[in-house]
């Protein structure tokens, strides 16, 4: 899929989380919405591209959520 | 004293009451005890004792004019009218005297004299009150004669598609002006003149100009053959009748189909139905001439590619072919290549076998629903909070609120029968806040009601508005901390107080980017949090947003911390837009979710339909409808099963639809047309209608109603026959002989389903689920004792702006929204006569935005957003606000998705229809789109009607 249509999904849920006060529960929130409801091929491109292409223009929560606890 | 045991078939003559107090009377030497409010009339039917009437019925207060109903009363004098004098302890009524004999002979007599004696050839012979009631009195002989001044001339009203008005018939009795006014609401019509001179009047127009909205109901309640059916006048009276669900709209209200052979003759809605006691909208009620409709596909079609004319076939070679293109698909490019998407138009029985061709069969779970593009954020939303994703009360609830506070929703036009239900309880004197950012008829275009409040959002900012209403009732003190301290997580709560108290979020702080004044937010949210039971209502200007879910969750939070939720009168109650919405999400036609909400990772619940099942299933979430279409275009999913659901003209951003769709290389339609979809098929599977298959329907208060076949599928198979046979051919036969069946099958995999059967439904009529063995008889109000979760969770709520922003280019916001006489796409409805009122879709612009551009009224104008392009004809109004256009998308021409995008909701993915940026500007013809459109849908209509050998498909 096309990488930049996930990037802004990304980005609109790491948006939604934003404001919660405990981080760590939040990031744990993110990973645990893209591993719900994301399909398999989206997760793994996602993660490929922060895990291996820097995740350039990805919401810094959402990026350390992938990071953390992304199942792929 | 036991309840008394009413029985539908009999007219009681007025309506019930629900005092808990008793009386005992005599009537005719029967003793009788019966609830204290009700007519003597009333008491006297239940007793078994029929007095004769013509102005009085049960569905509406009595009015006393007919005087046909007279009884004697010892002890009193006179001869009171029965329907209007209310029971009393120890009376002791006569209603067959020889005085009241004479009285109503000499009653009849004048009516019947000026009354055409055309009883042999009228439409409604043996069907008529004032039959039944010239037979009753006794009546012999009309000695006045037809030479004194008489009505008999008077010139029909044939002006309604669907029923017609005879004046001459009209003995004004006013049944019909009640009905408009007490079942409706709409006061369209009035009793004019007086004396000899009086007259039913449509405000002195004939009725389609007027006022009235078409409900039926006054057709229904009018004792002669004034007001009557075009289709009785046609067909004659019906012989037999079968009771189903309408296939509109989320009301899903019960009717009687009433048949001759297996023709229909006329739906009327069901007295006791549970949704819509005895009332309809013009949908339900005449529209269902599309079921017969000359454009209706009958024979399955095949063909190799979309340039190709349609090959007629037979089924098992329709089938044969799709279950091999299929296979051949799944070998070439692995399983995560095809999918399927069911529809809330479908039953339960065929969402639920689709789901489970695609899981077991498929091997994949790329199984979505329409419910994507419409109360997906709903599902979520409420599940996240509450626990369950469904609405949490009955309809009737609405009887008990205080304050009723409409967000993004236009019931009368969306959810017709719901609104005249909720009408009554306004002018009754609830009180009334609409946040919207269009005045719909309800802020102060019906009779008798204003809205207290009418927060005119920019819209977009719905979630601006949810924290600003949060803000007000957490820092003036207004939260039910009690409640909300035995019913929800405390730390949650703490959490969101904390939030929604910073002044950012203060109506002051937000009401330039509302558009809404501050003072009448902190109003209406006092008037919500304070002014007694106050519900909510809500519909797609809630949830087709990029921040859907965000208010969903927002409303929920202002219900739990105002302790507006586990009782009559209160509640969060999303208005479900099909009439299947909420049975489709049930039955697990989400990717990630088994029927009953019930993730596809979770081990336990996997199992259990891998055993009921046979087949191993996979633990992923599928693709959603946007994400099959994303990979569609970059030629990653291949084969598409879609079921009773149009895509093309439902979906945003159409252009990238359909490229989607030719990138795909079986396309399999499932459906009663050749509809925008199936111009991009490779297979057609015709469908059936509602009134030719068997199955339930569950509405948007979680009523799972039963839908009764009342005549032979013209394709030859109910819908779930079909899937079924596609899934035999692909290897996994699935042995059901009738859809009762498959509900079995639910019920048993489905824990808040355990108690649901047919036998059942035929038994209560309809249940609200949870239906178990805790609640046999359904759950009218959730969330009583305590939340489905447990504890109620609130979440905050950060109200982050839509990407889709307006700039120089694009100045204006359109929003889309949908009107009382069609229905969604419009693939039903534009084929009826509803198109008497809507035969196209046009763009409200407000007049100082038409000014600027120099636009007026019926001008074309071309409509540019960063997706598209397309023209429609303007109406300038100051329902919008400036800065915002509007406009519905009932007919595919209108393209109005062409310039919708494919923004969605963060978390469902929902698509962002009500908030598209746009310039609007006068132009003299279609757009290329339009033109290629036209075109293009010509080509494709005429495919189908080519004779096979054309057909290139081996
Ligand atoms: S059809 Fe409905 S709206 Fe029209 S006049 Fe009759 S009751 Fe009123
Ligand atoms: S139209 Fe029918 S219901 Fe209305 S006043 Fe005449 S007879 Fe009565
Ligand atoms: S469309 Fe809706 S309101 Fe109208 S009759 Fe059907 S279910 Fe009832
Ligand atoms: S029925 Fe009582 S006055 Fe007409």
């Amino acid at each position: 899929m096309d990488i930049k249509r996930l990037i802004s999904m990304a980005n609109q849920i790491g948006d939604f989380y934003e404001s919660y006060p405990n981080q760590s529960q939040a990031q744990e929130n993110i990973a645990k919405h893209l591993n719900s409801f994301w399909a398999l091929p989206m997760r793994k491109q996602i993660a490929e591209y922060v895990n291996v292409q820097g995740g350039n223009g990805l919401h810094q929560m959402v990026q350390t959520a992938i990071k953390a606890h992304i199942q792929v | 004293m036991d309840e008394i045991k009413y029985n539908s078939s009999i007219d009681y003559g007025t309506p019930k009451s629900q005092s808990a107090k008793q009386v005992t009377l005599t009537i005719d030497d029967r003793e009788i005890t019966v609830p204290d409010g009700v007519s003597i009339m009333h008491a006297a039917a239940v007793a078994g004792v029929m007095v004769p009437k013509l102005c009085a019925t049960d569905s509406l207060e009595p009015f006393g004019s007919c005087r046909l109903c007279l009884v004697e009363i010892e002890g009193r004098r006179g001869y009171p009218a029965s329907c209007t004098t209310p029971v009393a302890e120890g009376l002791k009524v006569h209603t067959q005297t020889p005085k009241l004999a004479d009285i109503r002979r000499g009653t009849m007599e004048l009516y019947i004299s000026d009354h055409p004696l055309d009883c042999l050839t009228c439409a409604t012979n043996g069907d008529c009150e004032l039959q039944d009631m010239a037979g009753a009195v006794g009546l012999r002989e009309v000695r006045y004669g037809y030479d004194g001044e008489n009505h008999l001339a008077s010139v029909k009203d044939e002006s309604n598609p669907y029923f017609t008005f005879d004046p001459s018939k009209c003995i004004v009795c006013s049944r019909c002006v009640r009905a408009c006014e007490e079942t409706q609401g709409t006061f369209a019509l009035t009793i004019s003149g007086r004396g000899f001179e009086s007259k039913v009047s449509a405000g002195n127009k004939d009725f389609l100009e007027s006022e009235c909205v078409s409900c039926g109901a006054c057709v229904q309640a009018c004792p002669t053959a004034t007001l009557i059916e075009k289709t009785v006048i046609e067909a004659g009276t019906p012989e037999h009748s079968v009771t189903t669900t309408c296939a509109y709209c989320g009301v899903g209200c019960s009717f009687d189909a009433e048949m001759k052979g297996e023709e229909v003759v006329r739906m009327t809605p069901t007295k006791n139905g549970g949704a819509n006691h005895g009332h309809s909208c013009v949908k339900g009620r005449f529209a269902w001439g599309y079921a017969t409709h000359k454009d209706r596909i009958t024979t399955p079609m095949i063909r190799k590619s979309i340039k190709d004319p349609w090959q007629q076939v037979g089924w098992d070679e329709a089938i044969n072919y799709a279950a091999s293109e299929l296979t051949r698909i799944q070998k070439q490019y692995g399983s995560d290549a095809i999918g399927g998407i069911t529809s809330s138009r479908c039953t339960n029985e065929e969402v639920y076998v689709t789901q489970k061709l695609i899981r077991a069969v498929f091997g994949v779970n790329n199984v979505d629903t329409c419910a994507r593009v419409c109360h997906s954020p709903t599902g979520y939303g409420l599940k996240q909070t509450l626990g369950e994703s469904a609405g949490t009360q009955t309809f009737d609830s609405v009887m008990h609120s205080d304050v009723i506070f409409i967000i993004g929703a236009n019931p009368t036009d969306g959810h017709p029968v719901f609104a005249s239900q909720m009408k009554r309880r306004l002018r009754e004197g609830a009180k009334l806040i609409i946040a919207d950012p269009r005045e719909i008829d309800l802020v102060a275009n019906s009779p008798h009601i204003r809205a207290d409040y009418h927060l005119k959002l920019r819209p977009g900012t719905n979630v601006a508005l949810v924290s600003a209403l949060a803000h007000v009732i957490v820092t003036e003190g207004l939260v039910q901390e009690a409640f909300v301290k035995e019913r929800c997580e405390w730390d949650s709560f703490a959490e969101w107080r904390d939030f929604v108290a910073k002044p950012e979020n203060s109506p002051e702080a937000l009401a330039d980017e509302l558009g809404v004044d501050a003072e009448t937010m902190r109003a209406a949210a006092r008037m919500y949090a304070t002014g007694g039971d106050a519900a909510i209502y809500y519909g797609l200007g809630v949830t087709e947003h990029s921040q859907g879910s965000t208010t969903v969750m927002g409303i929920a939070n202002l219900a739990m911390a105002t302790a507006n939720l586990g009782r009559e009168g209160v509640g969060v109650n999303p208005l479900r837009g099909q009439n299947n919405v909420q049975g489709s999400c049930d039955m697990g036609s989400m990717p990630h979710e088994f029927p009953g909400y019930r993730h596809v990772a979770d081990d336990t619940t996997r199992a259990l339909f891998e055993s009921a099942w046979g087949r191993p299933l996979s633990k992923e979430p599928g693709l959603r409808i946007p994400n099959m279409l994303d990979e569609a275009g970059e030629g990653n999913f291949k084969g598409l099963y879609c079921v009773g659901e149009d895509i093309v003209q439902s979906d945003p951003n159409t252009q990238h639809v359909t490229h989607s769709l030719e990138n795909m290389e079986c396309v399999i339609v499932q459906d009663l047309f050749l509809n925008e979809t199936a111009m991009f098929a490779h297979v057609f599977f015709p469908g059936a209608s509602f009134l030719e298959k068997s199955g339930t329907f569950t509405n948007a208060e979680r009523r799972i109603s039963p839908v009764r076949r009342v005549m032979r599928p013209k394709n030859g198979y109910e819908d779930w026959e079909v899937t079924t046979k596609l899934s035999e051919a692909l290897g996994y036969p699935m042995h059901y002989s009738h859809a009762s069946e498959i509900m079995d099958e639910i019920a048993a995999l489905t824990p808040t389903f355990r108690g649901v059967s047919f036998k059942k439904l035929d038994e209560m009529g309809s249940v609200q689920w949870p239906c178990d063995d805790e609640h046999p008889d359904g759950t009218p109000i959730m969330h009583i004792d305590e939340f489905v979760r447990g504890k109620g969770k609130f979440f905050i709520t950060q109200y982050v702006p839509t990407t889709e922003k307006v700039n120089a280019k694009f100045p204006l916001i359109l929003t889309t929204g949908r009107i009382l006489s069609q229905y969604n796409v419009g693939a039903q409805t534009r084929r009826t006569h509803n198109t008497a009122w809507h035969a196209e879709d046009i763009l409200e612009v407000h007049p100082h935005d038409a000014e600027e551009r120099g636009i007026k009224e019926g001008d074309w104008v071309g409509i540019v957003s960063r997706a598209g392009e397309t023209v429609l004809r303007a109406k300038i109004t100051d329902r919008v606000q400036a800065g915002v256009v509007y406009t519905t998308f009932h007919h595919p021409e209108s393209g109005a998705n062409v310039i919708t995008t494919d923004n969605s909701d963060w978390a469902t993915n929902c698509p962002e229809f009500k908030v598209t940026a746009v310039q609007v500007s006068r132009v003299s013809q279609l757009s290329d789109w339009q033109k290629h459109y036209k075109t293009f849908s010509e080509a494709q209509i005429a495919f189908a009607g080519k004779k096979a050998e054309a057909a290139k498909v081996s």
